[in-house]
């Protein structure tokens, strides 16, 4: 324990260097709050140090394993940062609408199944279905949500993916039920890694790295998506000024129509990944709630952000459960990333890749 | 349309050769329109029209319904009554869609811009109706879309030559001076080659020598690409200058129509500017 010591002192002098030296600091009580936090965070860090130190194994194996399970937690936040970005919309609903595509998708691949089609083409078909399934929530959210509130403020907007949450909830539940339906699309057995480095090895879960690989092709292609083509531009224009978009054409009702749908795809692939670790069910809307404290410790407004928040999470309270956990009774996972997200927020309220808005006054 | 123009000789543009430049028939035409919200009557029956290639302003008191006018010419606000005549199509309501497919641009007041893109994303946006490669290609990012991404680049490009805004090219227009950011609303209106293109007080918050610029780039759009213009302005000595007819409004209602040394002249006018003793 007395090696914790020199790393926290370390990791706090560097930290408070940092605070000092920020241009931009307002008031003693400002600081104090930087300061604690960063001795904070510090102790935690060097104290994180000392446990790798003495058993890198299990170390590195709780790491990974949180790292790729931040993974899911991005894709999941991926979701919101699209419709956020691109309308200005926290759209409450992203939760929900993984679960009406996970519900839509499951159903129709075990009615396929069961009328006797062999897997790959059922699959086909039940995805095909899904993505239809989601462009008509799509049109029917712009059409009768969103298109009567053109030129509102977005916290009226953010209301209204509220009531959007409960309608969809209810009746995706109506029509495809209610219960627990398996999803099986991914490997969910474990890798060893590294056998003769560490004893016993590194489990890996083959689901985590599969959930990885997609979110990483879902993010490089969003990313161009935003930024080299004329419909992205088109998004962003309409996310900054609905008026002014409008002057120059550009169709509010279809970039709102195409930025649900791409949303919409999120969630299904979401619901793959999510579904096959938990089965399709009721409480995937939760997951919502999950990506709120990546959102907000990524940044509302950054692509990046929501991978690099879902990592910082998805590890952070891996590690905390394990090594702080036993100290305090343990259940530190449920509530590590809100207490993680609330320090962010008082720290840097735009997150770490948010961008900073400068009103004009 | 040659977007490509060479540094203007201000001496050249200066009302002097409105002589030789074209002013064709009605492009234009609103027909005893009235609009009202609630209670608050914004327009009461005004009816005037705009001649293609001329410089027409719109003046006013503060309140007295110009903004509003601008906004049912480009389909904003919807007018109870009257109607709207735009290149021989008569309407009772524009849209904002069609209004700017059928070639009507315009900036706003409060300069709406796209904070958080680039000066070029900014004014790259304004050719979206001119882009037609569908989002396929768009996300395949290959063959006609680049060619198409490309050849809109370049006209673009001309704009940001002529508006004399290169050295902001790839900066967040949130970041930009008030002056700057009108400058590259009036690029957004004008990469959408407008044939009318509606001016909400180009030149408000500028010290003299922004406002210098910014009508040599109105004279010089007006007089070298032809297109019309309808501004509405409160410097008085810039609206003189620049507008061959100008419409007063007063209260919502069109109180003179006409040259600008008539409209000067006008008893109304100068009522209405300075006030009138009971």
């Amino acid at each position: 324990m007395t090696a914790v010591i020199p790393y926290g002192i370390g990791t706090a002098l560097a930290a408070l260097m940092f605070v000092l030296l920020r241009k931009d600091r307002k008031s003693v009580v400002d600081m104090s709050v930087h300061i604690a936090l960063a001795i904070v965070a510090a102790i935690f860090i060097g104290f994180l140090t000392v446990q790798a130190i003495a058993n890198p194994g299990g170390f590195l194996e709780i790491l990974i394993g949180g790292l790729l399970a931040g993974v899911l937690y991005s894709l999941v936040a991926l979701g919101f940062v699209l419709i956020f970005k691109a309308s200005g919309v926290f759209n409450y609903a992203q939760g929900a609408m993984v679960l009406v595509a996970g519900l839509a998708l499951v159903r129709c691949l075990d009615f396929m199944v069961a009328s006797g089609l062999p897997f790959a083409l059922a699959l086909v078909i039940a995805l095909a279905f899904a993505v239809a399934v989601m462009a008509l929530t799509a049109t029917v959210i712009e059409k009768h949500v969103l298109r009567p509130l053109l030129n509102q403020d977005g916290l009226t907007l953010f209301m209204s993916t509220i009531g959007a949450t409960f309608v969809l909830e209810g009746l995706a539940q109506m029509v495809f039920g209610s219960d627990v339906y398996p999803l099986r699309l991914f490997p969910t057995d474990a890798w060893f890694l590294m056998e003769n480095l560490f004893q016993g090895g590194i489990l890996v879960n083959k689901l985590d790295v599969w959930g990885g690989l997609i979110a990483g092709i879902l993010v490089v292609s969003l990313a161009a998506f935003f930024q080299y083509t004329k419909t992205g531009r088109a998004l962003r224009a309409v996310a900054d000024d609905h008026a002014a978009a409008q002057s120059v054409g550009i169709p509010i009702s279809w970039i709102w129509f195409v930025v649900w749908l791409v949303a919409g795809i999120v969630a299904l692939v979401a619901a793959t990944v999510w579904g096959t670790k938990l089965g399709i069910q009721f409480s995937i809307t939760f997951l919502a709630l999950k990506a709120l404290p990546v959102l907000i410790i990524g940044g509302f407004t950054s692509v990046p952000g929501a991978i690099v928040g879902g990592l910082i999470v998805g590890a952070g309270e891996k590690l905390a459960e394990r090594y702080l956990g036993e100290m305090i009774g343990g259940g530190i996972e449920y509530w590590f990333a809100y207490v993680l997200a609330l320090a962010v927020l008082l720290v840097r309220p735009q997150g770490i890749f948010g961008e900073k808005i400068i009103e004009r006054i | 349309m040659n977007l490509h123009v060479e540094a203007p000789n201000v001496e050249a543009t200066k009302p002097a050769a409105i002589g030789e430049r074209q002013i064709g028939g009605v492009m234009l035409a609103v027909d005893s329109v009235s609009l009202a919200f609630g209670g608050v009557k914004a327009i009461t029956d005004v009816s005037f029209d705009i001649r293609k290639g001329e410089v027409r302003a719109i003046i006013g008191p503060n309140g007295a319904g110009k903004t509003s006018m601008l906004n049912v010419i480009n389909g904003f606000y919807h007018p109870q009554q009257g109607t709207i005549t735009f290149k021989g199509e008569k309407r009772s309501e524009m849209r904002p869609y069609v209004a700017a497919s059928q070639g009507i641009s315009r900036t706003f007041q409060n300069v709406a811009l796209f904070k958080g893109m680039t000066t070029l994303d900014n004014i790259m946006a304004g050719r979206t109706l001119k882009m037609r490669k569908g989002l396929f290609w768009q996300m395949l990012r290959y063959g006609p879309a680049v060619r198409e991404e490309v050849e809109h680049r370049e006209a673009v490009e001309k704009i940001i030559d002529f508006l004399e805004i290169q050295h902001i090219r790839k900066t967040p227009v949130g970041k930009l001076p008030y002056g700057l950011q009108k400058r590259v609303e009036l690029g957004r209106a004008l990469a959408m080659e407008p044939e009318l293109l509606l001016l909400d007080e180009p030149m408000a918050g500028m010290n003299l020598e922004e406002k210098e610029d910014m009508s040599r780039f109105i004279l010089t759009v007006n007089d070298q690409l032809g297109t019309t213009i309808a501004l509405i302005e409160h410097d008085m000595g810039v609206v003189m200058d620049l507008s061959d007819r100008v419409v007063v409004l007063e209260y919502g209602r069109k109180i003179a129509d006409g040259t600008p040394d008539v409209v000067k002249s006008d008893q109304k006018v100068i009522d209405a500017y300075l006030g009138v003793s009971h």
